[in-house]
């Protein structure tokens, strides 16, 4: 097999030859290729315990990698059109802190839509940035977010001349995706960075006629979880980067906060799914693709349900649909989503990505077979015959524009105070986090003013059974504000 | 030299059947189809390994899952079967000639055309004029219907493997859905004998009994089955399966059976105490 091809795995192939090697292990873990924890080692697998192992000269180390975690990430880089990749083991949140913090420094401005994920919101605290929001467009009909729209990009671009980026979600949770070459161009031509959160888009890079990906579009850094689509191990990452990043500061960067003890199972994950999809990515989506058409179609004609795709592209905010998302409303049923989400998994032992307030994501992959698929048409025109009522009262935006007041550094140390979440806080600024996970973006973020209507989403989010994580108080009863407003 | 054909009814019990020869094996898209000649219970059929039926005791699960329902329904004229793709069901019920229409959901055509090649006796039912057939799976064909049938008979393979989908809750929602307002519906229940099959067998009744107000469960001996015990469901909207037997009716069809007869159809819901309990339990 030739030195260089994505044929290869080296880290995978090291870890085989370590195992050959019977190396006596006087090191961490403790565990000691499983010996010392036998109930762990039969729950887990003798196979996965033996390569639990430290970084050691054969295996490289991802603090420093000059041997073949080197090697694996240059493989990487090549698959995904990069100049460089790194492997991550704190999640594709850690790749979002690194973009961030490579680029922001306290006062940094950032460009970026209001609906990412919160491990955006912990890199604006972290980094001191201040964020510049732009509103994403809103479906009326579906409550969901979109893209933004290239004339909000511009004219934030042209009264924040001062900011260092520009961020992207793309695609969003829901498969909509921005029209990345012309934000790109825009920001490049006022000196700006882009960096873009392609959390639910690794297979971008593989799939045939699938949007366009960020490195492809021209983007500087992209954070994909390859642990999503791409199939490997919970957790794992990859961050990529284009040639104008210095990828040395980078990694200065990425070591500030990642571990020195990576996991190697994770490593190895990243680095088999990688040659699989190189491999064999094409007939892979392919058949994803195929699977959420049939099942879009399928569900279509219970009725009620929209499980939409391509027919919303507007050639701006929905520049392009990611057609491998199963992305389904419930509203006509009188269900929010997060309803149809619990009956599915209560009811019908069938789990899906998530459920919001009026929207529904079932995650496909090539895991799944035309049987399962048939299980979910059918339990969702169950869930109609049995559930359906009527729709008044029922909210409909998972959406709400926020009203900022302070960065989410300074709110997040500011001093405050614990209020009982009621009508008593509005107009007082929040200084913590509070969503729904999923899907994890924020309704509030420290900084801004909590508002009327902010109380009633959570109340109502709370009463669907949505689950909400974020603040202090574990119940979400109080809510931390800064003091003396 | 001794040719056998083992399966394993549990990890620790295995039932053995003694070869003359190996007609036939291949691979579906959906499994691997298997016909031997047996020395003591004729040609046999095989799913992935596991025995569907042997000449020589089918007509039992086939009397037993056909008759029951027919001899409750007093005009059963719209009947699904389900699975079924060894004809043995269909061939009790081209005898009804009250029956107007047979339709027949079954995943796999591969095992319609073996069966049909190495059991013409048992699968002379497919001429019947009345019968239609759906490649297709159970689970999406019944999707689409709604208020159409008097009968389903669920003839399936075991939860584990092409069947799995008949032994859900959604699957049972929309049989409910698909029987009109006397519907009457018979399920393969598996058996209360082994661990395993007991609990596929109360996960299956526990999520039919949602839906149907009348349930009841009945028991047959089916010697090569795993334990030889053996259970079916029958779930209704309107008809109980003792009291509302058309036992003049039935008889004046006069149709030949070897297993079933009105008196045992009574005594078949007569269970042992312990499959009493599993079936409480699991409600």
């Amino acid at each position: 097999m030739p030195e260089f091809s994505q044929e290869r795995a080296p880290i995978h192939e090291a870890l085989e030859n370590f195992k050959k090697m019977r190396i006596v292990p006087f090191d961490v873990p403790g565990h000691k290729r499983g010996l010392s924890n036998r109930e762990l080692t039969e729950f887990l697998g003798k196979s996965c315990l033996t390569v639990d192992v430290n970084s050691m000269k054969p295996l490289d180390n991802l603090c420093h990698p000059v041997g073949i975690i080197k090697e694996a990430q240059m493989l990487a880089a090549e698959a995904f059109g990069a100049a460089k990749a790194f492997f991550m083991v704190g999640g594709t949140s850690s790749s979002v802190l690194a973009m961030i913090l490579s680029v922001c420094k306290r006062g940094s401005k950032i460009i970026l839509p209001r609906n990412v994920h919160r491990s955006v919101i912990s890199a604006l605290i972290l980094s001191g940035a201040n964020p510049v929001y732009i509103n994403p467009q809103i479906d009326p009909q579906l409550g969901i977010s979109l893209g933004m729209s290239i004339k909000d990009v511009k004219n934030t671009i042209e009264s924040n001349r001062d900011a260092k980026a520009v961020f992207i979600n793309n695609p969003t949770y829901y498969g909509i995706c921005s029209n990345l070459k012309e934000i790109t161009k825009i920001a490049h031509e006022n000196n700006m960075l882009v960096l873009v959160d392609e959390a639910h888009g690794t297979h971008f890079y593989f799939g045939k006629n699938m949007p366009i990906s960020a490195m492809k579009a021209g983007a500087d850094m992209a954070a994909v979880s390859m642990h999503k689509s791409g199939g490997s191990l919970t957790q794992s990452s990859i961050l990529i980067c284009g040639d104008k990043i210095n990828s040395n500061y980078l990694r200065q960067i990425i070591n500030l906060t990642q571990t020195t003890s990576a996991s190697y199972l994770l490593l190895a994950s990243l680095d088999i799914s990688r040659r699989n999809l190189a491999l064999h990515g094409e007939d892979i989506f392919e058949k994803v693709k195929n699977m959420a058409e049939y099942a879009r179609l399928e569900i279509n004609l219970i009725g009620d349900y929209i499980a939409y795709s391509r027919e919303l592209i507007n050639n701006d905010c929905i520049f392009d649909f990611d057609i491998t998302k199963l992305s389904i409303n419930t509203l006509n049923l009188g269900l929010a989503g997060i309803e149809v989400y619990s009956t599915l998994r209560d009811e019908y032992d069938i789990q899906i990505e998530l459920g919001d307030i009026g929207n529904i994501l079932a995650y496909l992959s090539v895991g799944d077979n035309h049987k399962n698929i048939e299980r979910l048409i059918s339990a969702l025109a169950e869930i109609r015959r049995r559930y359906k009522k009527d729709r008044r009262g029922m909210l409909k935006y998972e959406y709400l524009s926020p009203t900022v007041a302070l960065s989410p550094q300074e709110a997040f140390y500011a001093e405050k105070e614990s209020l009982k979440l009621n009508s008593g806080c509005i107009g007082k600024v929040c200084t913590e986090l509070v969503m729904c996970y999923p899907p994890g973006i924020p309704i509030l973020a420290p900084g801004e003013k909590i508002t009327a209507e902010i109380i009633d989403y959570i109340n109502y989010a709370k009463e669907k059974g949505c689950s909400l994580t974020g603040p202090e108080s574990m119940d979400i009863s109080r809510i931390n504000v800064c003091k003396g407003e | 030299m001794e040719l056998w054909y083992s399966e394993k009814h549990t990890k620790n019990v295995k039932f053995s059947l003694k070869i003359h020869k190996h007609l036939y094996s291949g691979k579906s898209d959906f499994q691997r189809i298997d016909v031997f000649e047996s020395a003591e219970f004729g040609k046999i059929l095989t799913l992935d390994g596991y025995l569907m039926f042997t000449e020589k005791d089918e007509f039992i699960y086939h009397e037993m899952i056909t008759h029951v329902p027919m001899a409750v329904h007093p005009d059963a004229k719209t009947v699904l079967i389900i699975g079924a793709g060894d004809g043995g069901v269909l061939r009790m019920l081209v005898q009804y000639p009250g029956v107007e229409r047979i339709d027949i959901s079954e995943i796999d055509a591969q095992v319609v055309n073996i069966c049909r090649e190495y059991f013409p006796e048992m699968t002379r039912g497919f001429d019947d004029k009345r019968v239609n057939v759906y490649y297709q799976d159970g689970l999406k064909f019944i999707r689409k219907y709604e208020n159409e049938y008097d009968i389903i008979i669920v003839d399936s393979t075991d939860p584990f493997g092409p069947g799995e989908v008949l032994f859900t809750k959604e699957f049972y929602g929309n049989c409910f859905k698909a029987l009109k307002d006397d519907g009457i519906i018979v399920t393969q229940h598996e058996s209360p004998f082994y661990k395993n099959d007991a609990v596929a067998m109360q996960r299956a009744h526990k999520r039919i009994i949602e839906f149907f107000d009348i349930n009841y469960v009945y028991q047959a001996h089916i010697p090569t089955y795993p334990s030889g015990h053996w259970l079916f469901g029958f779930s209704s909207k309107k008809y109980h399966p003792i009291r509302d037997i058309n036992q003049t009716a039935w008889e004046t069809l006069n149709l030949k059976t070897k297993y079933y007869n009105t008196t045992l159809h009574k005594g078949a819901f007569c269970l042992p105490t312990y499959v009493k309990e599993l079936l409480e339990n699991a409600e």
